[in-house]
């Protein structure tokens, strides 16, 4: 039930996208408009991030196309001096909102796609350790994530943002602010699938499959790998779908409270940091269409993740 | 129950043992000191000096040690960006945040249990339904977002409320308060409500689903059938019950609230710890990071070990199987 591919693959055997639209999940899917509206806004705004060049008037990063006499033109009215018109306004340099949206958005959704990859295969890995093997890395595992639970991410993320930044050289830092960011929002996420892998590793170890497999003499880590993972991966993917929603709202924000993206990568946090100091002169657009993205980004992917959880829990079918 | 609080409270050791060891390690991230505080000219002679001054010279776990007997007297040294004494700052600093934090706790608990009673109370009714709504997209909104529309509505539309700072404050000893001043208290009310509203809807949840589970229960049926009247089964028999989980989680949250105030405080430019933290990461002042991670961290255990205790009392069960 749970091994189909949660949309179907177009480009796979017919007999394989036949399997995926029969499926007790695609069925669930298309009986709830909740889920569909969610997966269009989620699928549309991330196809919009990863098309951005193609969708983007200008390219905001690119000086040649800015004009500063467009700075602060507000949505849909002409530009006095250039009689330009922008469909969500210019920011203080002339820079099309629209277009810094859809190139922010890139790089929320790459650090919130990248942290939540970090923190499912790290917390696979200690998870099926702790499981399998029990005993000291058992211990040692869960009371590290005890330890990490005690604190609360955001703060964690911080923590580690700033240890990194100390460490990294001064003329690297703007470069790697990306990466450490990445690192950060992964670690202090990846205890919950740590918990729920060696849950699951616990019963499934003990299971027939397992000692069969044991018995044919495969080696341990195949056995992880290859017989247990399949089967725990369903939860796994639940909790990944609400880590991303938590992901993008952390790395939002950190780079709103200036310890993430920096200004020559903004992402959505960084635009909503900038515009926020334009509230006060009446400049409400600049703020206010990456907040309304964010948001919508953010509780699609909330939504889809909630509707997950139900459809995949068999108790409550 | 001897054992398991002595258990407990190793582990809490350990983990403050732990985050020592992280904060006395970043003040070997950035660059040596005695760079740091020679500069250019010196002789070879100089650094040794200083570095004999200092307890450099000594092994790493010596250092360790006296870097723990320091902080347990509150000092970290000198902040790298303002040049002063980091307990002086934090000092100066932490009335605001604890002001700030004690209100927005206030809030949450107010409104988060009364608000929790009322929605499980009157289940299908229409307000309830649409405070429990109203809640969910109160949870996905970020707290910084919430602040923002805040600052918008009542300090840019209508002009009412101060937008940022803690207005005028009066001095009290080592302590200064806002809440003596008018525009103390008015600079006070937008930043406590963005940063109760997170905890209140989580109070709020809790207590509804908590009080409904208890509703369900045969001694209310019970105590209906005895013809005790509405309020008295929802406040005394069901409310009651429902308050031990619910206190547990209060617990955590106020030290929940303490961290979140990183963000409040920012949007607010409120000028209390969290927002020392942040320009502390920004221009990588290791002295003030360190002096706030430790401080977190001390409070964090404590609350954590206190809410333990407090289980382990109330709830048995956790008695035996700790052994």
């Amino acid at each position: 039930m749970t091994d189909q591919p949660l949309v179907p693959d177009t480009k796979a055997a017919p007999s394989r996208l036949r399997r995926a639209l029969d499926s007790d999940l695609f069925y669930a899917f298309r009986r709830s408009p909740v889920a569909m509206i969610s997966s269009a806004v989620a699928v549309g705004l991330i196809l919009m991030a990863v098309f951005a060049p193609f969708f983007a008037v200008t390219n905001p990063f690119d000086p040649a196309s800015l004009n500063l006499m467009n700075g602060f033109t507000p949505p849909m009215e002409p530009n006095a001096f250039t009689g330009e018109t922008f469909f969500m306004g210019t920011d203080d340099q002339g820079r099309d909102v629209y277009s810094t949206i859809l190139y922010g958005m890139r790089i929320s959704l790459f650090v919130g796609f990248s942290a939540v990859l970090f923190a499912v295969v790290l917390g696979i890995i200690l998870g099926l350790l702790a499981g399998y093997y029990g005993g000291w890395a058992d211990s040692f595992i869960m009371r590290a994530a005890d330890v990490q639970l005690t604190f609360p991410a955001i703060l964690v993320a911080m923590l580690i943002f700033g240890i990194a930044k100390g460490i990294t050289p001064v003329e690297h830092r703007d470069q790697m602010a990306i990466w450490v960011l990445i690192l950060a929002i992964g670690l202090s996420d990846w205890v919950q699938f740590a918990r729920v892998v060696r849950g699951a590793t616990l019963v499934e170890k003990n299971k027939d499959y397992v000692s069969a497999a044991r018995l044919i003499g495969r080696g341990s880590s195949l056995i992880m790998i290859r017989h247990i993972l399949p089967n725990i991966l369903s939860p796994v993917l639940v909790i990944a779908t609400i880590s991303l929603a938590l992901a993008i709202i952390a790395e939002a924000t950190l780079s709103f409270l200036g310890v993430g993206a920096p200004p020559t990568q903004p992402s959505l946090g960084t635009l909503i940091r900038v515009g926020q100091g334009y509230l006060f002169s009446g400049e409400w657009w600049i703020l206010f269409f990456p907040a309304c993205t964010l948001l919508a980004l953010a509780l699609s992917v909330n939504l889809l993740g909630d509707w997950l959880r139900d459809a995949l829990n068999p108790r409550l079918k | 129950m001897v054992s398991f609080i002595l258990k407990r409270i190793v582990q809490s050791a350990l983990v403050l043992l732990i985050t020592g060891a992280i904060a006395f390690s970043m003040f070997s991230f950035v660059g040596d000191p005695i760079d740091n505080m020679l500069g250019q000219e010196r002789t070879m002679e100089d650094v040794e000096r200083l570095r004999a001054q200092l307890g450099l010279d000594q092994p790493v776990p010596v250092q360790y040690v006296k870097f723990l007997k320091e902080a347990a007297h509150g000092n970290f040294g000198v902040s790298y960006r303002q040049g002063r004494e980091v307990s002086e700052i934090i000092m100066e600093r932490a009335p605001a945040t604890l002001e700030l934090a004690a209100v927005s706790a206030l809030l949450a608990v107010v409104f988060g249990i009364s608000l929790g009673v009322f929605t499980a109370i009157r289940r299908h009714g229409f307000t309830a339904n649409l405070i429990m709504s109203a809640s969910l997209i109160g949870v996905s909104l970020p707290t910084f977002l919430i602040g923002i529309l805040l600052i918008y509505l009542f300090s840019v539309e209508l002009g009412w409320l101060p937008s940022f700072g803690r207005g005028e404050v009066v001095q009290i000893g080592n302590w200064s308060t806002g809440f003596l001043t008018e525009s103390g208290r008015k600079a006070l009310i937008l930043p406590a409500i963005t940063l109760g509203l997170y905890q209140m809807t989580l109070i709020m949840r809790l207590v509804r689903s908590e009080m409904l589970e208890v509703l369900r229960q045969d001694y209310i049926r019970f105590a209906r059938a005895r013809g005790l009247s509405d309020r008295v089964i929802n406040f005394r028999h069901a409310l009651k019950n429902t308050m031990v989980p619910v206190i547990t989680i209060i617990g955590l949250q106020l030290g929940a609230i303490i961290a979140f105030a990183i963000i409040t405080e920012t949007v607010f430019q409120w000028p209390g710890l969290g927002l020392l933290f942040i320009n502390a990461i920004q221009f990588v002042d290791i002295p003030v990071m360190a002096a706030y991670l430790m401080m977190i961290s001390v409070m964090f255990v404590v609350i954590n070990l206190v809410v333990d205790i407090l289980y382990a009392m109330i709830d048995p069960r956790l008695r035996v199987s700790a052994k």
